[in-house]
């Protein structure tokens, strides 16, 4: 079970810093809120609870962990609603708690054996050339985005890396969070989630050409 | 410029944050290296498939009702 402080802690990012305030009609939901408004809760719940929801699915990728995210992110919502300044507006806060609470899930969750990076990476001969040159484009089947099938097998590989790596992933590409933003969650520097995040492309470039090379008949 | 450089150097080139000497190289070493031409693609082409992984624009679906209730009984309020 997670606590709240492990939900500010964890990924360290439940602060408000530079965000742009709340409006009117949220200081007064706030204000209920804060008063302990059931009506209020339940509101808060409907409302932000669904991009919340859609945030714990894109990072956890299964629907049951996905739930168990949003129910532990409200957990430490509501634990510290009173303290929350209300300099920030309330669905960005509460993006970042359930954006904390999933990835401390997903640091807890050792389902599949993560392949090793350096496995992953290209590799290159002492003349600095490719030694495995990628296949070109044409004779390969076409990965078409579209389809859910395909979805599943870019996700697979993503649950492949390395955690470090795979959340980086998660949080810029898929969750579209800033490199500053990623950089304060996970509690490194820019020029960290920038080399993280070329290494984690390279190693799913590999993992889905190998995939794909696979599928030939 | 050899392939190794190239694919080191490749999120900056695509950002556009190279000096320009350097993404000149780039573009010359583009010019006579089929693997690289094909790694390239192939790394465009995964940050492609990452993004179809993104949310829509539109609004999510609802949160089931059950996990509602089941959210709003941990919060241990009056009702
Ligand atoms: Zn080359």
């Amino acid at each position: 079970m997670t606590t709240p402080s492990d939900a500010n802690r964890g990924a360290g990012y439940a602060g408000a810093g530079s965000l742009p305030p709340a409006d009117d009609s949220e200081q007064v939901l706030l204000a209920r809120l804060r008063r302990g408004d059931d009506d209020a809760f339940a509101i808060v719940v409907r409302d932000q609870g669904r991009q919340m929801l859609a945030t714990a699915r894109r990072l956890l990728g299964n629907e049951e962990d996905a739930r168990e995210a949003l129910q532990e992110a409200f957990v430490a919502v509501f634990r510290s609603i009173a303290s929350f300044a209300g300099n920030a507006r309330l669905a960005t806060w509460m993006h970042r708690v359930v954006v904390n609470t999933a990835l401390m899930k997903l640091r807890r969750r050792r389902c599949r054996p993560e392949c090793a990076l350096e496995d992953l990476l290209p590799r290159f001969s002492e003349d600095g050339h490719h030694l495995e040159p990628p296949c070109p484009r044409s004779g390969r089947p076409e990965l078409d985005l579209q389809r859910e099938e395909n979805r599943t097998i870019v996700r697979n590989a993503i649950d492949q890396l390395p955690a470090t790596y795979r959340e980086v992933v998660l949080l810029r590409d898929i969750e579209e969070l800033s490199t500053g933003e990623v950089s304060e969650v996970l509690g490194i520097t820019a020029n960290a989630v920038k080399i993280r995040l070329h290494r984690a492309r390279q190693a799913l470039r590999t993992l889905l050409e190998r995939t794909f090379e696979d599928r030939l008949p | 410029m050899t392939c190794r450089e190239f694919a080191e150097f490749l999120d900056a080139f695509l950002a556009g944050t190279l000096p320009s000497e350097q993404a000149l190289a780039f573009q010359r070493h583009l010019a006579i290296c089929a693997d690289c031409i094909a790694y390239l693609d192939s790394y465009q082409r995964t940050m492609a498939a990452c993004r179809t992984l993104r949310g829509e624009d539109a609004l999510p679906a609802d949160v089931p009702e059950e996990l509602v209730e089941a959210i709003l009984r941990s919060r241990g309020g009056r009702r």
